[in-house]
């Protein structure tokens, strides 16, 4: 099989090539919005750190497998420490006696990040309602997109993902923060 | 399931013991005065073959006299056969007697029990809440604790 080589740089004549100042023209500079790019790059970096308490669970295992396969929207690899995520997907029941767990992970991530609101327990308490619930992860963290659904369909899963990577890409990316 | 001939043993040599039984399910159910729970379980785990305590758990009768009823079950994997038992307490003094000698289980169970009615397990020394969490004030189970009544450990956002 013969396969055509591309050369990656033009082959010039030898005085020209020589001479320091001449670029070949191909790709040389790109202009865009810094945010642009940043948000490009972040949208399709999504590292999700999996919160997963309730029956909301098997769903997740769904939309992350092969069928669904979130990887194919950069957010497929889980990471189980939140220092090293990005997206924190809370999926299934949070109950009181959990919030304190669910807060301290939320704070140990670092910036930027976003949270996830998988199914309706974490989104709104769902059908519970009673002294052991929390009534919406949203009480006590601040929620990026919400997945309603008892259990949500994959396609649901990944219309949110993509919803929150139209976020990543239209929002601002300071670069240097007032606390930073 | 249990061959006929099994309860019909069981109620003839407990009924006199442990008052009125009744078969409710497949399930024998007696009830008992408080003072007689330890020495009827003592006598099911020895003499009949009941060797699991499955679950320890109470009924709230709000307005009744006895106004808990804690309610034991038991198993004997020999004969394939369950026993109820329910022991009816006052509000002022929801107090049974622990089963922490006769079934190790019970320590949890028992604790359970404790946080979602308030029922004290005489002789178990650790009922701490196992569900519930520290500060948590009140029995969720009972019938009086408000439905929506909400114990948040976390301040919420505004």
């Amino acid at each position: 099989m013969d396969a055509r080589t591309i050369p990656i740089a033009p082959l010039l004549p030898a005085a020209v090539a020589t001479s320091p100042r001449v670029k070949d023209a191909a790709f040389e500079y790109l202009t865009t919005r810094k945010d642009e790019l940043i948000g490009w790059a972040r949208k399709f970096s999504l590292f999700p750190y999996p919160f997963v308490t309730a029956c909301c669970a098997m769903e997740f295992m769904a939309v992350s497998a092969s069928p669904y396969d979130t990887d194919r929207f950069g957010a497929a690899l889980p990471r189980f420490s939140p220092r090293q995520a990005d997206l924190l997907m809370v999926v299934g029941t949070v109950t009181h006696k959990q919030a304190p767990v669910l807060l301290k992970v939320w704070e140990q991530m670092c910036e930027p990040k976003w949270v996830m609101a998988f199914g309706v327990c974490a989104s709104s308490g769902g059908f519970y309602q009673n002294y052991a619930a929390l009534q919406g992860i949203d009480k006590i963290i601040p929620v990026d997109v919400y997945v309603p659904g008892c259990p949500p369909r994959p396609e649901m899963v990944i219309d949110g993902i993509m919803q929150l990577q139209d976020k990543i890409a239209h929002s601002r990316h300071p670069v240097i923060t007032d606390t930073f | 399931m249990a061959a006929a001939s099994d309860l019909e043993a069981l109620r003839r040599e407990l009924v006199p013991a442990a008052g009125p039984a009744t078969l409710s399910h497949g399930s024998f159910v007696f009830v008992l005065a408080p003072r007689e729970l330890v020495p009827t379980v003592r006598r099911l785990r020895d003499e009949f073959g009941f060797d699991l305590l499955l679950d320890v758990t109470a009924v709230d009768w709000p307005g009744a006299v006895l106004r808990f009823e804690v309610v034991h079950h038991l198993y004997s994997t020999a004969h394939k056969v369950r026993v109820r038992l329910k022991t009816r307490v006052a509000a002022d003094d929801p107090t049974v007697d622990s089963l922490g000698a006769l079934y190790g289980s019970a320590a949890f169970m028992e604790r359970e029990c404790h946080d979602m009615y308030g029922i004290g397990f005489r002789g178990n020394f650790d009922l701490r809440p196992i569900l519930l969490y520290e500060g948590f004030v009140g029995h969720p189970l009972r019938k009086d604790y408000p439905k929506q009544r909400e114990q948040p450990l976390v301040p919420y956002r505004d």
